[in-house]
């Protein structure tokens, strides 16, 4: 279909704030009496707090007052305290200070004396598994947030003993699904690959710390954030507030990095409110450090785990038996091992699968989704487990993920336990199109050849995240200046997906880009419910509110037209931002007509809204009564399946086999997205999401001392995101030719994740075929490992071991 | 971890007799700050707090890089940029040159200053984090425990403490001869580079001949010519291409004869041990050898000869062995 807005590169309105400095993030704000908070953090990985002697911190000048865990309602996740008098990680907040300046607040914090208990921690869940083994909370070692109820499992010392040191030990799982008849199918498997594997865990370390700031006024509670979500923020923040979510106002316009880690509400959001709350409505400002964010700011699951893939003689993946064991760290978690199952049953279409889970709680900082929540750690350690299968087979490792990738639009792929629908799915058409763009099967013929002390190595990846939801709302207005206001709750991440599906609603309505709004950055714009900005969701998801929404405006319009100018409204149609007659004729403007909208009232201005609207939406709705034309709608269209984001990827890498350096040489990335909304927006996803996958493959460190429970990474420095150097200047971004989905009504679906997995695994795949075929099974591969591995030493880590790379 | 500096009283002085008389006045209570890239962690971090700061960026006899004719005198405040954009020190240090180019990321480089690259303190974490280990004070490392995180640690000279040194230009001016030039109440004295880095069997409790509480400050590096022009070499690995420590690096100065053979060689490596290694096994390995590949392979043998590795950090040997092999290659090199 041609669009006019739809695929076109239009500038994000936002960015000329951004690039210029003058955009305002949460700590920028100031108010008049405004005050400061420290947070004190527990210097134990799990201890008791016993007592709190403040006598010294009240005499420091500027001291205001305390906010201590007893002040506040907790919300019920054991370890997910807002503050605790109970740490179940390093770093986690025990009490906020308060004084006249943030100097003050660090003076008094310095003297306020904390007596702790130490309990018995732990860091690897396999240590927490074992007979006898220590809790991360008292009661408990096992939950997650997704159908996993807290509880204690310990496997027998037998089982541990089966395994031995090298092995995974495979006990009672709470999740255990299967399909298809795995035993016949790894009989009749030619290569079957049985490997144990670690993935480690990886801190967020969004740029922006989660600072926030709070005040109350007239019953409501105001809140500067950082959030990468804007509606779907807000009735989280209510509950950890403990207020309605119509009592909150919320400002976040912009959001320094988030990965999933600010996907919505997260505790110590809520401490500027609280103490603001104390202190009589006085206006509060908590900026969090570096170190801060660190611990608070969330990290990526680690995995100990195993898995044995049978493979037929053409590369088909027959049958994949996974186990996977989950760093949960102290709270509910994410779900990231359940995904395991889920994309290795998407992007491998197995004929027989069975996955079995645990989570394990641990006390280190609590696990968040990031980017690729358990899918990039699937695609990480099953992508190289494919070349090798590749090479035991006499297969191009292209070829064999071709056998297996789903394509063709998906009408035969089927997804996870049930073996469901999809959408659609073009993984093997991103493989073929992708290989020819990168010139894969010339720049093959060359691949694991050593030039000097170089070698060169080709490396694929593929990856997927469920990538659409449905069922939220879309809200746009079109005043009596004729300006189109498109009202968005999603984010301000830095994708400008606001943007992206925002414009659905002017190609719907027929409008020249210039004339329309965007009204977005918190509850003043009057947002509709939407989802999170998170799981590579928000293309498919927010392009159908927003199709909804320009589709009731453009109902709403046609009769306004008839009953301005007579007949029906199948008299009319919309052109040139005008109500025109097909007959020919008469037309009135769309500013006539909004102004029609608010003489009219009714379900034209806002006054009536369809019941089936969230709370948030009817009140925005409400609230911009009378101001235009308002057309509020929920997405009612179909959809039956999951939406597979999908993506392949291409890296040529130069292993220096004296010092293990990886010189990344070519890198092409290539996901089915269907419609493209924004090209240089996709291209800008789809290269810094191999960025941020070439840190998760190979860069990014998370190591815990297992005796004190303690970090050695909470500074950007010690942790080690990928920096400019470490990457090509130029990578490629190409998307599927040809590829749609069929239940979004423009054809669009998201990708911001699989494409950073992609990446990863691509480039974990390139090492192990420089490696004449080694894998690590241990992500990162980091340099030590490397350079042991050429110099045939023994990894410095045991073979199950975390929080060590 | 609040990020937030502990309240101090700043002074900056305009003339080196002025710095002297403020760091005689307050002695212990004093903290000489020049680029700030060690010494603001430290205070973000609130595990040091002096009173008193000592600003010596406006003091007009630290800067500056001079040709003398026997020697070149660097001001200990010449940023890591300027040094290494240097054209006295391209034509002859280049060794120096390129190990400042590798400090960090061009940020820092250009507010870091060579008298703090070489003056820096350890970033062993254990200790950064405020622990009370040995080197700062106390009576236990945490860092060579059984079970400690030590990938970045030492492999020699091991005493107590394992840390090492963080600095890129050290083993540059190791094998440059450098003489560092140290104040003292306005007395000064020349301490040749391998006398300036002292490891834990001298003081454990400080990484170079500078003796903050006796009002000591480093007011000049003097390269002598001896090796200027000679053959020379860098080479740092770290995890990251930039905005990173480094897990080994080595710096070499080299004089051939005229039949190609090596005559004289200074190598050093740094991040191996607390002060920068000369490598005295190749150094009297190759004296009077060809540089070619049957010396490539010797060297490689005995380059780490005697590391005592630790928990994690095994992997340096080979690379200090590869890094010194690559180093000795580059001769070989027309």
């Amino acid at each position: 279909m041609a669009y006019k807005i739809i695929g076109k590169d239009l500038t994000p309105p936002d960015i000329e704030a951004k690039v210029t400095g003058k955009a305002r993030y949460a700590e920028d704000f100031r108010a008049d009496g405004m005050v400061f908070v420290k947070l004190l953090a527990s210097p134990m990985p799990h201890a008791n707090v016993t007592n709190i002697d403040l006598s010294k911190a009240k005499k420091v000048p500027g001291y205001i007052g305390v906010l201590t865990a007893d002040d506040l309602k907790q919300p019920k996740d054991a370890g997910h305290a807002i503050l605790t008098n109970k740490p179940a990680f390093v770093g986690q907040p025990i009490l906020a200070i308060a004084a006249e300046t943030e100097q003050a607040a660090a003076e008094a914090l310095d003297l306020v004396e904390v007596s702790l208990d130490p309990l018995p921690f732990v860091i690897d869940p396999l240590e927490s598994l074992k007979p006898g083994g220590p809790n991360a909370i008292e009661g408990g070692n096992v939950a997650n947030r997704k159908g996993v109820k807290f509880q204690e499992i310990k496997w027998s010392g037998k089982e541990f003993a089966i395994a031995g040191d090298e092995t995974l030990p495979k006990g009672t799982t709470p999740i255990d699904w299967s399909f298809g008849d795995l035993e016949a199918k790894f009989k009749e498997s030619a290569v079957v690959i049985e490997e144990t594997f670690v993935s480690s865990a990886n801190a967020h370390h969004a740029l922006e710390p989660r600072s926030a700031a709070a005040y109350w006024e007239n019953g409501k509670v105001h809140v500067w954030g950082s959030t990468q979500s804007s509606s779907f923020a807000v009735p989280s923040l209510a509950k950890y507030i403990g207020v309605k979510p119509s009592e909150v106002v919320m400002v976040s316009e912009f959001c320094g990095g988030g990965f999933g880690g600010k996907g919505y509400a997260y505790p110590v959001m809520a401490i500027p409110a609280f103490m603001s709350k104390k202190l009589g409505g006085r206006p509060v400002m908590m900026r969090i450090s570096r170190a801060e964010e660190f611990y608070n700011g969330s990290a990526r699951a680690g995995f100990q785990g195993w898995v044995k893939i049978g493979f037929g003689a053409n590369g088909r993946v027959k049958a994949i038996d996974a186990f996977v064991v989950q760093d949960n760290g102290p709270t509910g978690g994410f779900w990231d091992f359940r995904n395991f199952g889920d994309a290795s049953s998407m992007v491998f279409q197995p004929e027989s699968m069975r996955y079995r889970g645990i989570p394990v709680l641990t006390n280190t900082p609590p696990k968040g989704p990031q980017r690729g929540p358990g899918e990039n750690q699937t695609a990480n350690v099953m992508e190289p487990m494919m070349n090798k299968a590749a090479r035991k087979l006499g297969l191009d490792p292209l070829d064999l993920r071709l056998v297996n990738a789903p394509g063709g639009g998906g009408k035969n792929s089927k997804f996870g336990e049930k073996q469901g629908p999809v959408t659609s799915a073009y993984l093997k058409e991103a493989l073929e199109q992708g290989a020819a763009a990168f010139n894969y099967r010339e720049k093959k013929k060359t691949s694991g050849q050593r030039i000097g002390n170089k070698i060169r190595a080709l490396g694929i990846g593929q990856a997927y995240h469920s990538a659409g939801g449905a069922g939220f709302d879309g809200l746009v207005r079109i005043t009596p200046d004729g300006i189109l206001h498109i009202h968005t709750g999603v984010g301000n991440l830095g994708t400008y997906s606001y943007m992206d599906t925002s414009r659905v609603a002017a190609e719907v309505l027929g409008y020249n880009w210039d004339r329309c709004v965007i009204e977005r950055g918190g509850t003043k714009a009057n947002m509709p419910w939407n989802l999170g900005q998170f799981g590579s969701n928000t293309s498919f998801t927010m392009t159908r509110t927003n199709y909804a929404a320009g589709t009731a405006c453009k109902e709403l319009l046609l009769e306004i037209g008839s009953k301005v100018m007579g007949g029906t409204p199948d008299d009319y149609t919309l052109s040139d931002e005008k109500v025109v007659a097909k007959s020919g004729g008469k037309s009135i403007t769309f500013a006539d007509a909004a102004k029609k909208a608010i003489e009219l009232g009714g379900k034209f201005s806002g006054a009536e809204v369809d019941d089936a609207l969230n709370p948030m939406t009817k009140a925005s709705a409400k609230a911009l009564g009378g101001t235009g034309l308002v057309a509020a709608a929920k997405d009612k269209l179909p959809k039956k399946g999951v939406v597979p984001g999908l993506a392949a990827a291409f890296v040529e890498i130069e292993l220096d086999v004296e010092t293990g350096r990886v010189e990344i040489l070519d890198y092409l990335g290539i996901p089915d997205v269907g419609t493209v909304l924004h090209p240089k927006g996709l291209a800008a996803q789809v290269r810094g999401a191999a960025v941020m996958g070439f840190g998760l493959a190979a860069l990014e460190r998370y190591v815990y001392d297992p005796e004190y429970g303690r970090p050695s990474i909470r500074g950007l420095y010690q942790a080690k995101p990928p920096s400019y150097l470490d990457v090509p200047a130029a990578m490629q971004s190409l998307y599927v030719k040809g590829a749609t989905d069929p239940q979004n009504p423009v054809g669009a679906k998201g990708v911001g994740e699989p494409i950073m997995g992609a990446a990863s695994s691509a480039y974990l795949s390139a090492i192990s075929e420089a490696l004449g075929g080694h894998t690590f099974n241990r992500v990162p591969v980091v340099a030590d490992m490397i350079i042991n591995h050429l110099n045939g030493l023994a990894p410095s880590h045991k073979p199950l071991q975390v929080n060590c790379q | 971890m609040t990020d937030m500096m502990h309240v101090f009283e700043m002074l900056q002085p305009a003339s080196l007799d002025e710095t002297v008389n403020l760091m005689a006045k307050y002695k212990d209570k004093a903290w000489v700050i020049a680029g700030g890239k060690d010494s603001l962690d430290w205070f973000k971090d609130r595990v040091k707090r002096p009173e008193y700061l000592i600003d010596i960026s406006n003091v007009k006899e630290l800067s500056g890089i001079q040709d003398n004719g026997d020697h070149v005198s660097i001001g200990p405040m010449v940023t890591l940029t300027e040094l290494n954009q240097n054209k006295i020190i391209r034509e002859l240090f280049p060794v120096l040159a390129d190990a400042a180019g590798r400090v960090a990321s061009p940020q820092i480089r250009n507010s870091g200053t060579i008298g703090g690259n070489v003056a820096q303190d350890t970033r062993c974490v254990y200790y950064r984090d405020g622990f009370p280990c040995y080197r700062a004070g106390g009576n236990t490392c945490y860092a060579n425990t059984p079970t400690a995180m030590n990938r970045e640690h030492t492999l020699f000279e091991a005493k107590r403490c394992v840390a090492v040194t963080a600095s890129d230009t050290a083993p540059a001016l190791s094998v440059l001869d450098a003489q560092m030039v140290i104040s003292r109440d306005g007395e000064l004295r020349t301490v040749s580079v391998g006398d300036f880095f002292v490891g834990p069997e001298i003081d454990i409790e400080r990484m170079t001949a500078i003796e903050k509480d006796k009002g000591d400050l480093l007011v000049q590096i003097r390269i002598p010519k001896t090796w200027a022009g000679s053959k020379q070499y860098f080479e740092k690995v770290a995890d990251r291409q930039v905005w990173d420590f480094a897990l080994v690096n080595v710096a070499m100065a080299a004089k051939l004869g005229a039949n190609g053979a090596i005559e004289a060689l200074q190598i050093s490596c740094g991040a191996v041990q607390c002060t920068p290694r000369r490598l005295q096994d190749v150094e009297s390995l190759v004296v009077g050898e060809m540089p070619n590949q049957e010396l490539e392979t010797l060297v490689e043998r005995v380059a780490s000869r005697g590391a005592k590795p630790l928990n994690y950090n095994q992997f340096k040997a080979p690379l200090m062995s590869q890094l010194a092999k690559r180093a000795i290659r580059s001769l070989s090199v027309a």
